[in-house]
């Protein structure tokens, strides 16, 4: 195979995994700009919806379609009852203790899912076929095709509702500034509880269209969390396509390097850029800076 | 309407308001004069439950205000206007204005009405609507003020509380601000609770004043009579003791 064949599929495994990191990035990020904290936890949510998925498949044998609705169902609750029970009782606690909350409410639920399911690897089968799907001369599994329409379609959902309904924008006044939001009358924790329900529910999305690739366990979350909380960073902590750009060069420079150098260096590549960026551009790579008028 | 009853409110650890006792009577405009610090912003953030009073009561309507959230006191109908606008910048001027009729959104009263507001908001501040489909931060301080007293008024609010509606702006602003405030009076008949450092117009328009200094109510009465009195003109209205002695 000649190298720009390979680059080219390199390059169509990066866009997917890309994919992938800037869902759970999005998550990362729709929470911090409610409520200014960094949830740690997103990434296990990412591994409720694999798991959960597969628990209805596999033990309940219930259709694909229908174990995955419900495993979103419940990867949301698991997230709203992580709100009500670890985030909002503590009223006046400052933002790094609330991130030290959401690190232990990941060990906690990672804990769990060890106990109800052990530590086996499982892998889910493909939404449809297996069969690689010729483009060039790279190929591409169907699921690689579920893993971009879902995200691209969760993207454009997530920019309708945040531009044009109005809770959406209601959300994104109290991400701006909650107290203001406060006096037109808008209720900030029913927002936040809204922020963690859909962050569960996309973290979920993303656990469940990757499990078929990747194969999933009780401790995937932590790496796709900390790859998400990387897309966040570089995209700036924006919920819309900051973010998206930041999964996919995360995802597209991960795959080269893998590919190009050795696939021993795939995690460090992603934490060479988070510290990169973190030095360099900390307000991430595509903001330019805040200009204040009074 | 709103009767306020010795309230005591801690702002951190500081003791801001002391024993405040205060009333507005339907359709009124009341200010509360008194300089940086004196407790006004408290004053009002203690009426939208941004900071609770410790003691005391508040009754609007002789409902009592303990124990609600900001959203739930603006639901009972009454709105501030916060100090410094607060708009919410990234948003554009129209999302700001629809934003302030968020509970009515909620509520079951039809989008036409809430459409036939923002026109009326439209009408009343005709720079806002030039720059309807613009980014909230990229207005002038004036149109800024506009906003936020758009924001609020398209809430339908029976109180309105302004927090320093003057500050930063060039006079002539400032005096488009004050038409405003005595149009809506005369207009929809809202009641006022006015917070001002420019105490001269404050007075010169509302019906009723207090003057607060360091968290207490010191003078409290008609507007054209604290207008009048020494200590004020002295303390407020920067004419010194020699222009005062003169006359």
């Amino acid at each position: 195979m000649h190298i720009a064949d390979q680059i080219s599929q390199y390059l169509l495994s990066g866009l997917s995994t890309g994919a992938i990191y800037a869902l759970i990035g999005v998550g990362f990020a729709i929470i911090h700009n409610s409520t200014g904290i960094i949830n740690f936890a997103q990434g296990e949510f990412v591994m409720l919806g694999g798991m959960l998925t597969l628990f209805f498949l596999t033990a309940l044998k219930l259709p694909l379609l229908v174990s995955i609705i419900l495993a979103i169902a419940v990867a949301t609750l698991v997230g709203i009852a992580f709100e009500r029970l670890a985030i909002r009782p503590m009223k006046n606690a400052s933002p790094i203790s609330l991130v030290i909350i959401t690190i232990g409410g990941s060990i906690l639920i990672r804990g769990i899912a060890m106990l109800i399911w052990g530590k086996d690897t499982h892998a889910l089968p493909t939404f449809s076929g297996n069969d690689p799907i010729q483009l060039g001369e790279a190929t591409i599994l169907p699921q690689h095709l579920w893993i971009f329409a879902v995200t691209v379609i969760v993207i454009i959902c997530s920019k309708l509702y945040f531009n044009y309904t109005i809770s959406g924008k209601a959300m994104r006044a109290c991400a701006y500034n909650s107290r203001a939001a406060g006096l037109v009358g808008i209720d900030v924790r029913r927002m936040v509880l809204f922020s963690f329900a859909i962050s569960a529910a996309m973290g979920s999305m993303a656990g469940i269209i990757i499990a078929p690739l990747t194969m999933t366990s009780y401790d995937v979350g932590i790496m796709l969390g900390l790859k998400g909380f990387c897309a966040a960073i570089i995209g700036g902590m924006s919920s819309g396509l900051g973010t998206v750009f930041g999964g996919i060069i995360l995802g597209v420079l991960e795959s080269l390097g893998a590919g190009l150098l050795s696939s021993g260096y795939k995690d460090a590549i992603a934490f060479i850029i988070l510290l990169i960026i973190l030095l360099v551009r900390p307000q991430g790579l595509f903001k330019k800076g805040d200009t204040e008028r009074v | 309407m709103l009767t306020i009853k010795n309230i005591n409110t801690y702002y951190g650890k500081v003791h801001a308001l002391k024993n405040i006792s205060i009333h507005l009577k339907r359709g009124e405009i009341v200010t509360l004069i008194g300089a940086n610090g004196a407790g006004k912003t408290t004053m009002l953030n203690s009426i939208s439950a941004v900071t609770p009073p410790a003691a005391g009561q508040i009754l609007f309507d002789d409902q009592d205000l303990a124990g609600l959230t900001p959203d739930r006191i603006v639901k009972l109908g009454i709105c501030q206007v916060p100090e410094g606008r607060q708009v919410f910048k990234p948003l554009s001027v129209e999302d700001n204005l629809e934003l302030g009729a968020y509970l009515r959104y909620r509520g079951r009263e039809g989008r036409g009405a809430i459409r036939k507001d923002l026109d009326d908001m439209y009408a009343l501040f005709p720079r806002l609507h030039e720059r309807r489909k613009q980014a909230a931060g990229t207005l002038s301080g004036g149109e800024q003020q506009m906003l936020a007293m758009g924001r609020a008024l398209m809430a339908r609010p029976r109180l309105l509380l302004l927090d320093e509606p003057s500050m930063g702006l060039a006079p002539l602003v400032v005096q488009e601000i004050f038409r405003v405030i005595e149009q809506l009076r005369q207009e929809r008949g809202t009641t006022v609770l006015l917070v001002e450092q420019n105490a001269k117009a404050a007075l010169r328009m509302a019906d009723r004043g207090y003057v607060l200094e360091t968290g207490k109510v010191v003078l409290e009465g008609i507007a054209s009579e604290l207008l009048e009195n020494k200590e004020v003109q002295r303390a407020y209205l920067g004419k010194d003791k020699k222009e005062i002695w003169e006359k």
